[in-house]
Parts: structure tokens; sequence; C-alpha cells
């Protein structure tokens, strides 16, 4: 028992770093395997972008599900809509995206993006509210609604845009690589990895910094003391969804860049790998999230690269090595 | 007692499967069409795959998305043994003898694996795993035929070219084709009596047990991840065998046909619409999502023309029928709101308001 | 005396349980009233029920002669109560301080108050910017009461405070009571231990089986030997 008078010093905090070396452990261990320097950089850039671009889509599912415990099974759908809204704005005005200016080239992506996150975090409010509201802390009910949900939004999208893949090509300033010795970077991957970066330092200074951020995470360890403290989590878990929802949509847009394509049922191949990089790691953990895409990128690339016919598999044979590990995912939330 | 001391409980739900029984009894000898049979046939094959999926969904509580996965691993082994080994029954009973293991040990490993923990959890690994399986599948070509499928041909018996009762005889002709529609019949029948009889069976009750309150199960002394699990791989035998009925009667095996993602929310939908946990809800469900699936389509073709003609925007689109899963995917959503315990729930209490 | 909290008839269920079979008792304003009661009485339930965590299934409630039976936890936290659980339900992975700011609702954390505080839990001072997981359950009690006092609050709803603690922190705890009831708080307090009851309380009530079997001054029932052994069965080595 400690007492008033008890030492100065507190048990230190085991600090869990092994989850996060992971990756860097996973990409040293590859160097040597796919030999080429310059390949494996290549490879390494390419995991990043991609695992950036996942994070993005994936963080707004893993945080809805640990605030509330709602799982959207419909997340791929504010992935698509996002895509399709971009070409809304990018097709009409592709002279500006074909010129050769880095800043015209910017000048009509933001609006673009913002416009996709705006549609889809406002979809978001709209499935909230009609969709899991209705069903709250039902998980059953809950996933055939948000199951339904995916269905509709789909085949909503293929009425309006036609069943046909639309292409969306990459703005000319975006294209082509930096060579940098025998290394060549894509430039719209150090892009895509920019702004994977910035949400995810966004997402972490929000929940670190700000009274909101530290009420999402009191509210994903203990819904009933934060309203008991008086605080309405209804309303906070509202808009973690919308912007959620959001951050989906802009996940979207890029990998519809990266793809340089749209179709309808892109949300559908990205929702699985979205719920495989969720469950590695650990439902509600944004830091697993951000852990879990990378190392589910750096396994599609490297795997790839060295046994092009695993990669169809690969991210199972990653979740199943992850899960034997740690069966609750990387960083298990503590209270479930 | 065949029904296991489970009756319909409802005059007209008793009603209703005895004609649907009728009428899938006599279906060849009245309406010998192709299409009519395909109907029967495949109301047949799901009533029995729903009934499997209502034993996870309906009597666990559990939703898994992997259940096209044994579905397909049923279909192509029996077309992959045929195709490879001949038209013969030593190739159909080496299909069988692969494909029922091979859908268990996957089922035991899933639900070992990922029912240890939350419902959600397990939603999501099969969602997963039957993704991958699916890009399998359409990838290893040398083997599934990839896209394609593999197509393959029946022993003679079971050919349409085989007549075993001539026409002259009763009025009515009986070859290879009627055959195989009777021994599916018959198989989806045992099957369906089969399933009614585990969730009437003391295992049954645990598994409620288990719907209701995992804790106050798993307190009470029972294994609950055992008893899910066993579950599971029931519903794998039972999917798997309904699989290789299907790649019987198409004498085909692809991915459309029997792995699809549709195909999983086809089987989620008529769970819904015919009564989870009930088992009688999926017969009523697939006799009307298949009905309406086959007949339906062409009337919002017609509709869908019909708008295109009087020049209305976007109506065409929705109407088309290609679009039929948007009105499937607002049926269900509405449906899970609703009507949640379906149309046998509906039939059992119709005072009871929708929850 | 006004009463700031009065239960008429309560019924609560959880589930297919019903768990509080008509609750009726007052919280006399400024006063610390006792909840006593055997494991299983539904002393927590009664607690859980006021702050809106559960919701009665019939009967009212009153807060200073506002009804709160129908309304939502948040808003009942608003109309000022704090509310310590039994679990003490502190934020592990937030610092004492992130634990604290989020507590003080209406603003930033007032640093005389804070002071206050400070003075009856110094340890929550030395390990401002540790992790809340890494205390002491007794630190974690403190913090978890803190949490309820760190603005001033009407009515303190504190459940077992001194479960499972040392008894240097529970002279502590019990000090730190008598300190917050002269700053003009209400408190309504379950509690196990009689001592510390015996300690704290103005009037007592006595709970089994979902409703309230005795209802009277702290004083008197200290005093009576029989009736403690009628009511909470307490044998008599509990008073040596």
């Amino acid at each position: 028992m400690t007492d008033l008078a008890a030492t100065d010093a507190l048990p230190r905090p085991k600090r869990d770093l092994l989850p996060v070396l992971l990756p860097a452990i996973l990409a040293l261990a590859m160097l040597p395997l796919i030999g080429s320097g310059s390949s494996w950089m290549t490879l390494t850039v390419a995991s990043l972008a991609m695992g950036m671009m996942i994070f993005i889509m994936a963080s707004g599912l893993t945080l809805v599900f640990g605030l509330m415990d709602v799982l959207n099974f419909g997340h791929g759908a504010f992935i698509a809509v996002g895509a399709y809204v971009a070409t809304l704005v990018l097709l009409p005005l592709a002279p500006y995206v074909q010129a050769d200016s880095l800043l015209t080239n910017l000048a009509v992506l933001a609006p673009a993006a913002l416009a996709a996150m705006a549609v889809s975090g406002a979809l978001g409010l709209v499935v909230e509210r009609v969709l899991i509201l209705p069903v709250y802390g039902q998980h059953l009910k809950q996933i055939l609604m948000t199951t339904g949900g995916l269905i509709v939004a789909e085949q909503a999208l293929y009425a309006l845009w036609g069943p046909q893949i639309i292409p969306l090509p990459l703005p000319t300033s975006l294209r082509g690589s930096f060579i940098i010795g025998d290394v060549a970077i894509a430039k719209y991957r150090l892009l895509a990895m920019l702004v994977g970066l910035v949400v995810f330092c966004g997402i972490q200074l929000v929940l670190n910094r700000t009274k909101i951020g530290l009420l999402i995470r009191a509210g994903v360890e203990n819904r009933e003391m934060v309203e008991a403290l008086g605080y309405r989590i209804r309303r906070l878990f509202l808009g973690v969804f919308m912007v959620g929802s959001g951050l989906a949509g802009l996940g979207g847009v890029m990998w519809a860049l990266y793809r340089e394509q749209v179709h309808a049922s892109m949300g559908d191949d990205l929702t699985v790998l979205v719920f495989i990089v969720v469950i590695i790691g650990g439902l509600g953990s944004i830091g697993g999230c951000f852990i879990g895409a990378l190392l589910v990128a750096m396994v599609a690339n490297y795997g790839g690269f060295l046994v092009p016919k695993l990669a169809l598999v690969s991210n199972i044979l990653l979740m199943v090595a992850i899960l034997m590990w740690r069966p609750r995912g990387l960083y298990a939330v503590t209270s479930r | 007692m065949i029904l296991s001391g489970d009756p319909p409980r409802s005059r007209v739900l008793s009603i209703l499967l005895v004609v649907i029984i009728a009428a899938l009894a006599v279906t060849p000898l009245l309406f010998p069409g192709a299409k009519a049979m395909n109907v029967a046939t495949k109301i047949c094959i799901f009533a029995a795959l729903v009934a499997s999926y209502d034993l996870l969904l309906g009597y666990t509580g559990t939703v898994s998305f992997a259940h096209t996965m044994f579905y397909g691993i049923g279909s192509y082994s029996i077309a992959i043994a045929l195709y490879s080994m001949g038209p013969n029954w030593a190739a159909v009973a080496v299909g069988v003898a692969a494909g029922l293991p091979l859908a268990m040990l996957l089922a035991l490993a899933i639900g070992l694996f990922s029912l240890r923990v939350e419902a959600i959890f397990f939603a999501m690994i099969t969602l997963a795993v039957a993704s991958a399986f699916l890009v399998l599948a359409s990838q290893l070509s040398w083997l599934t035929g990839g896209e394609d499928g593999r197509s393959f041909q029946l022993p003679e018996l079971l050919r349409p070219g085989t007549i075993l009762i001539p026409q002259d005889w009763f009025g009515f002709a009986v070859n290879g084709r009627v055959l195989t529609y009777y021994l599916i019949f018959i198989a989806c029948a045992a099957m369906i009596l089969a399933l009614l009889r585990v969730v009437n069976s003391p295992f049954g009750r645990v598994l409620q047990a288990i719907r209701e309150n995992r804790f106050r199960a798993e307190a009470l002394g029972f294994r609950t991840v055992f008893h899910l699990t066993y579950a599971n791989c029931l519903a794998a035998l039972v999917a798997a065998s309904a699989g290789m009925l299907n790649a019987l009667w198409l004498r085909y095996a692809g991915p459309d046909t029997s792995l699809s993602f549709a195909i999983m929310l086809d089987i989620l939908l008529m769970v819904v619409i015919g009564g989870m946990g009930t088992i009688y809800g999926a017969i009523v469900g697939a006799v009307i999502f298949i009905l309406a699936q086959n007949y339906l389509q062409a009337l919002m073709g017609a509709a869908s023309n019909a708008a295109a003609d009087a020049g209305l925007p976007l109506l065409p689109g929705l109407l088309h029928p290609d679009r039929w899963l948007l009105w499937l995917g607002l049926l269900f959503i509405a449906s899970v709101y609703f009507f949640p315990t379906g149309v046998v729930g509906r039939l059992r209490n119709p005072s009871r308001k929708p929850a | 005396m006004t009463d700031l909290l009065t239960l008429a008839g309560v019924h609560t269920h959880v589930g297919r349980y019903h768990i509080l079979h008509g609750v009726d008792f007052s919280v006399p304003e400024g006063q610390t009233t006792m909840l006593l009661g055997r494991n299983g009485a539904g002393k927590t339930s009664t607690l859980r029920t006021i702050m809106g965590l559960w919701q009665a299934s019939a009967g009212q409630i009153s807060l200073d002669g506002q009804r709160i039976e129908a309304s939502a936890t948040p808003d009942i936290a608003r109309l000022g109560v704090g509310y310590v659980p039994e679990s003490m339900a502190v934020f592990s992975d937030l610092t004492v301080k992130e634990n604290l700011i989020l507590a003080a609702r209406d603003g930033p954390l007032d640093d005389a108050r804070l002071e206050w505080i400070f003075g009856f839990f110094p340890a929550l001072r030395r390990f401002w910017l540790s992790r809340a997981g890494a205390l002491s359950g007794g630190q974690k009690q403190m913090l978890s009461i803190a949490r309820a006092i760190v603005e001033p609050r009407k009515l303190l709803l504190i459940d077992e405070p001194t479960k499972g603690l040392a008894p240097a922190i529970v002279v502590a705890l019990i000090e730190c009571f008598a300190e917050i009831k002269r700053r003009g708080a209400t408190i309504l307090l379950v509690e196990q231990n009689f001592h510390a009851a015996q300690a704290i309380g103005d009037t007592v009530l006595v709970m089994d089986n979902g409703r309230i079997v005795h209802r009277g001054e702290m004083a008197a029932l200290a005093g009576d030997f029989a009736l403690q052994e009628k009511l909470l069965g307490l044998s008599l080595e509990t008073h040596q």
C-alpha cells in the first residue's frame, strides 16, 4: 500500500516500443533479400506512400470504433464517394490539371480534396443519424445496417456515374520521379507521404493538445465517466464520425489519383484492406492503425517484388502473424 | 419427430411451407422448362445454404462474411475433380472427400482464431479471409480456371440425354436432369431437417444462451469458443455441400456463381427477410428472394425503359435491372430496422410491434 | 433545512433484473448523508440512477426542485452533481493534469482551488504530469475525488471511497470530506466501512433489497449497537 508519504517515484509505465520499431525492422530485414539498394529505396518509399494513404482512410474507422464501439462496415462507401466527388471537380478543370505548373495543379487539387472531404463528411452525418443511431449498441444490427448502407451507396454511384471506370489522370507536375543517384522516387508518392504525415500529426496534435482530443481519449477509455463529468458524448461522437468519414473521402481522392482511376467498387477492396489495418493495429488505437497501415503496405510492396504470387494473400498472412503474437492487435485499447 | 419438436407454430406459415415444398416437389412434372427448373433448384440450394447461415447469424449472433467461401469450396472441389478426372462417380466422390474436410478445417481455423474475442472481430476477419480466397480463386487459373471458372461433364446417369423413364409410361419423362433435381431436392431437405435438429438439441440451446449473454454462458461453465467454433464448422459443412449441389446442377463453378460478395449479400438478405433464428425463415426468404430476383428484374427493365421513353431524368438509371442491388440494399436496411424478426417472426407473432 | 435531493418511489430495472424497489429518501442541503447497507442492497444502483447512468423505470428524482429522473447524464452533471464511482474511473491514459482539465468543464483550472485540493492530496501535485494509470489505488481515489471537486459542485455522489485503501489514506479522505462539507457542498456517500461512516456522516440511510430500511441521525445509530447489528449485520468485533 502506498501512503501519502510514499516515495516520489512512480512505477514507470512500460513503454511498449516493439510495434513502433516493427516497420523499421521489417524494412531493414528486407534490404539483403532485395539486394539492390535502389530497388529497396523505391519499394520503401512506395510502401510509405501507400501506407500513409491507407492510414488516412482507416484512421476514422478505428477512432469511431474506439470511442463508441461502432464498427462501420460501410466505411468503404466514403472512400468511393470522395473519389467520385474529386472527379466532379477535376474533370471539368482538366486544362488546369494538365498545366505544367505545380501551383496551378495544387490550386485545383486542393478544392477537389476539400470538396471530397466535405461531401463524405456530410454523408457521414446522414449515415450516423439514419443507419447507426437507430441500432446504437446492437452490434449485430449495426453490422447489417452499415453493410446495407455500403450496398446502397455503391449502387447509387453506379446509377449516377455508370458502371465504367473513370480515368483520373495525375496532374502533370506530379507525374514522373525525382532521380537521386540511381534511386527514382515518384513525385506523387512524396506528396502522398507528406499529406499522410500532416494528417497523422494533425490527429496526434488534436488528441494530445486540445480539450476535444482529451475528451476523445477519455471517451475511448470510459464513455460513462465522460458523460458523468457533464459532456454530451453523442455529439462528440457525431463529430468524430463526420471527421472520420471526411478523412476516408480524402483517402479516396488520393488513392484514385494514385491509381489514376475511379470505380464504384473501389470501396469494397479498400474496406478489406482498411479492416485488416484496423485489426492489426488494435481496434480503437490511432498509433496502432498508423503502424498497421505501414506494415500492410510494406508487406504488399516487398512481397509483390520478392514473391509476386504471395502478394495475393500477404495481408492475411500478416494479419495471422500479428494476431498470433498479440491476439487483440499491436496496441489493444485497455478498456475492452 | 421429423421436425425435431419445432413446428412452424403459425397456421399461415405451415400452409405456406407446405405449398412451397409441394410446388418444389412437382416442379419437374408441371414446369419442365429450363427457367422454372433453374429457379426451383436455386431455391432448394439457397434454402439449405441460408439455413446453415441462420445457424450462425440467428442462433449464435455471429456475423460471418465467409459463408460464400465455404459454398465456393464445395462448388470448386466438385468442379475441379470432375474436370480433371472426367465425368465419373469416382470423381464426384473425390470432390466430396476433398471439399468437406477442407471447408471444415478452414472453418475450424477461423473459428479458433477469431471467435475468442468479439462478434465484430469475427465479422471483420471472415471478410478479410473471404476476399483473399476470392482473389486466390480467380488468380490460380491452372487450378480453378481463373475468372472463367471450370465447366465439366456430369456422370452419364445425371445427363439430360439419359432417359430413365420414357414419356409414354406415366405421361412425363424422367431424364438425368430430373433425377439431378430430385437428388438436390432431397439432399437440401435432409440438410434443413438436420439443421432443425441441431438447433433444437441441447447444443442449440447452448448456442442461444451464448447469443443472449456470452459472459453468463461462460460463467455457467460452457466453453463458448468451442461451441461457436463447432457451429461454425457445421455451417461450413452444409454450405460446402450446398455448393457441391450447385456445381452439379450448373455443371460449372466460377467466381461469380459461387464466391462473389454479391452472393454473400443475397444470403444475408434472405436470412433477414425470412426471419433470423428460425431455420424456416431460410426457406421463406430463399423463395421470396429468388422469385423476386428472377421475375422482378424483368419488371424493372420494363419500368426503366418506360421511364427512358418518358424522358424522365435519373429514373432510367435507378430502375435499370443492373441496379437491382440498390433496391435490395434499401429493402435490407428497412427490414433490419422495421422487421428484425422477418416474415416468419411476423407470422408467429403478428401482434408484436417492430422493435 | 431544505432538501437538495429527493427520491420518491424510484424503481430501476437493469435488463430483466428489478434492482431498486421504490427508493424514498431526501438528502438535506449542506449535510453529509451516509448510504449504508450490505453488498447488493442497491447502494451503487441508487447512485447510478440519480446520475442517470441507469434510467429509473418509475418514481421521481428531484435536485434542487428540478425533476431529473428523465434527464441525460451530462445534463444532470451540469446541474452541479459530481460523481465518484466505485471503480474510480480515472482516465488512465491521461495525466493527472489532463484528468483535472477535463473535470473542470467550465473553464481553465483555478489555481487557488488546486492548492486547496493539493492541501489534502499532496500526491496529486507530485504526480501532476504522470499518467493516471500509473498511480496507486489510493492515489487514483484521490484523483477521482479531486475530479469531482475541482470546480464547486452542489452535490457529490461518492461510492465507497475507502474500499481497499490503507488506514492512513482513509484518514486523509475523512479529513477531505469534512473540508468539502465546510465549503458548503452536500454529500451523498456510500460506505461499507462503518468507522469511516461514523466519522463523516450527519444523517444515515440504510438500504436492503433495493429499499431504504432505516433513516435517522448518524449519532443515534452510532450509539445503538443492537440497531447496527440488526440493520447492517455488524458483528461485535467491528467495534474493537
